[in-house]
């Protein structure tokens, strides 16, 4: 493959991931509104198009018309940047990910990854940790007092739980041997019993929970907490800066699905007669439902709690994970 | 209920004792108290009834400008005025005890004798902005002349006197057509009223 091949190729594949994951990002709202909604017994959006299928759109084209207002006290380039960063570094994160295993169109083999890098891990997981600047820039900028308040939080919260994740998928990666995430999927090819969430359950719930608090969902949407702190860093935003954010958050939540795949679900090896491609998209689509799942039910915990949470229980948790798998590698 | 009953004033309350365990108080118990809720697996009783509600799909949705829930005949909404059936004439007899009774002091009427001397109302207007839906004019009303109609969605640009004689009277020519149904709620003959009826030996 020539340079300029591999420039091209590059170039489609990272619009066609920007474009499919920013159309999936909205369409993850309507699919959050729509099983929100059948699980308290309503029926969601259902006047603009089939099945409130348009909603998608007419959200978008009010987004995009909203008035965008710039408070007059706040720091307008960085009130202004904070939700790029959140969307960018949402994207960005998913350019090391194998989305799909390799295939075949018209005579050439497609490598569905952006950038197979050898440290594919620790690339999405600093990239979706840098995103943690975007609801941190956006409170502070934004001259709120909930704004800054939700900043406050934005700092506690991503930053304990980057500890987590990190500890949580160290006890994986030791059994793997690879940072990469082609290596990880590798690993478990032998089908649905060489899955490491049988070897690493603890590592798995661990991930999932800190997923939970990095991607600022439900029990840990503690940013944002409009019960208590009106809408958090998102309080002065509107139009499509205030989109930007949430697409940023669905994209992550995307990923955040690839990777819980990856690591511990057995990747897009195929599962049994179901084809890789398909297996990973089931499994990814799992975790989605499962995140708006738990919307549904289980309510929020405050700051205090998500703190003791994350530092005296899930945090000895994982260091006694690694600890023991360490110990049973050398053995 | 008797009527001791009912001027007890000391009423029993049901209340329910819910065990409460005692809060931990040394480090050990507090330790236990978090591993015993951590396996109680309260959290997946939770997401097993919302998935629960989820598959039913037992939908509570009513798309209210599309479908509209059937209100009780005894819900006392914007009123009505009724024409006598037979002849078509205004039951209303003129004699003010809906003015007299209303305690939101909303019902206004203007009678006068007309050329047979009978009693005819000129003008009968409610300040709905007034009314506070007591229903005691359809009450009072000896003739089931007013009635408390369905009509709830009571939006309008003026709301002190758009309730005038002409729009809660029945129009003639929907009374021709027999779509004037007698109103079932208070005051009104029951639907069985002809069984329920002893006859005088007269119609023997």
């Amino acid at each position: 493959m020539t340079l300029t091949e591999f420039v091209i190729a590059t170039i489609v594949k990272i619009l066609v991931v920007l474009g499919l994951f920013s159309a999936l990002a909205g369409f993850g709202t309507y699919l959050e509104r729509k099983i929100l909604a059948f699980m308290q017994r309503r029926l969601g959006p259902m006047h603009v198009g089939p099945y409130g299928l348009l909603q998608v759109l007419a959200d978008g084209i009010k987004l995009f018309t909203k008035e965008d207002i710039v408070p007059q006290n706040s720091v307008k380039p960085i009130f202004m940047i904070a939700p790029i960063i959140g969307a960018a570094t949402a994207f960005i994160a998913l350019a090391a990910v194998p989305l799909l295993p390799e295939f075949t169109i018209f005579g050439v083999t497609i490598h569905p990854i952006i950038a197979d890098i050898n440290v594919g891990v620790l690339f999405v997981l600093g990239v979706m940790a840098s995103g943690l600047f975007a609801p941190l820039l956006a409170g502070m900028a934004s001259a709120n007092k909930w704004g800054l308040l939700g900043a406050a939080r934005t700092a506690i919260q991503l930053l304990s739980y980057e500890v987590v994740t990190g500890l949580s998928i160290l006890a994986p990666l030791m059994l793997v041997g690879s940072l990469s995430l082609i290596d990880i999927n590798n690993y478990q090819v032998g089908g649905f019993t060489d899955w490491i969430v049988w070897k690493q359950p603890v590592a798995f719930v661990l991930f999932l929970i800190a997923g939970f608090a990095e991607t600022n969902r439900t029990p840990f949407d503690l940013l944002e907490h409009e019960a208590e702190i009106v809408s958090g860093y998102a309080t002065e935003y509107s139009g499509m800066r205030w989109g930007m954010f949430f697409i940023g958050e669905y994209a992550n939540m995307i990923t955040l699905g690839f990777l819980a795949s990856l690591l511990f679900l057995g990747g897009f090896n195929d599962w049994g007669f179901i084809p890789g491609g398909l297996a990973i998209v089931l499994k990814v689509t799992f975790i989605f439902f499962f995140f708006l799942w738990t919307r549904a039910a289980w309510p929020h915990v405050r700051p205090d709690q998500l703190m003791w949470l994350c530092w005296k229980v899930l945090m000895p948790i994982a260091v006694i994970n690694v600890v023991v798998t360490g110990i049973v590698l050398m053995m | 209920m008797s009527l001791e009953q009912f001027k007890d004033r000391n009423v029993m309350q049901n209340y329910t004792y819910i065990p409460v365990d005692k809060p931990p108080v040394k480090s050990m118990d507090k330790f236990k108290q978090v591993v015993k809720r951590t396996f109680k697996g309260e959290l997946f009783v939770g997401l097993w009834v919302v998935f629960r509600e989820m598959v039913k799909f037992n939908i509570h949705t009513v798309k209210y400008p599309l479908e509209k829930l059937p209100i009780s005949p005894r819900y006392r909404a914007v009123h009505k005025l009724y024409r006598l059936l037979e002849s078509g004439y205004e039951r209303c007899i003129g004699c003010g005890l809906c003015e007299k009774i209303c305690i939101a002091n909303c019902i206004r009427m203007d009678t006068r004798y007309d050329e047979n001397q009978r009693k005819e109302v000129t003008e009968y207007t409610i300040n709905l902005g007034r009314c506070i839906f007591c229903g005691y004019c359809a009450e009072v009303c000896p003739e089931l002349a007013i009635v408390h109609g369905p009509r709830y969605e009571n939006a309008s640009e003026q709301r002190a006197h758009f309730v005038l004689k002409e729009d809660m009277l029945t129009p003639l020519d929907f009374l021709k057509e027999g779509k004037q149904e007698e109103f079932p709620g208070f005051g009104a003959v029951s639907p069985n009223a002809d069984e329920r009826i002893k006859k005088t030996p007269l119609a023997y």
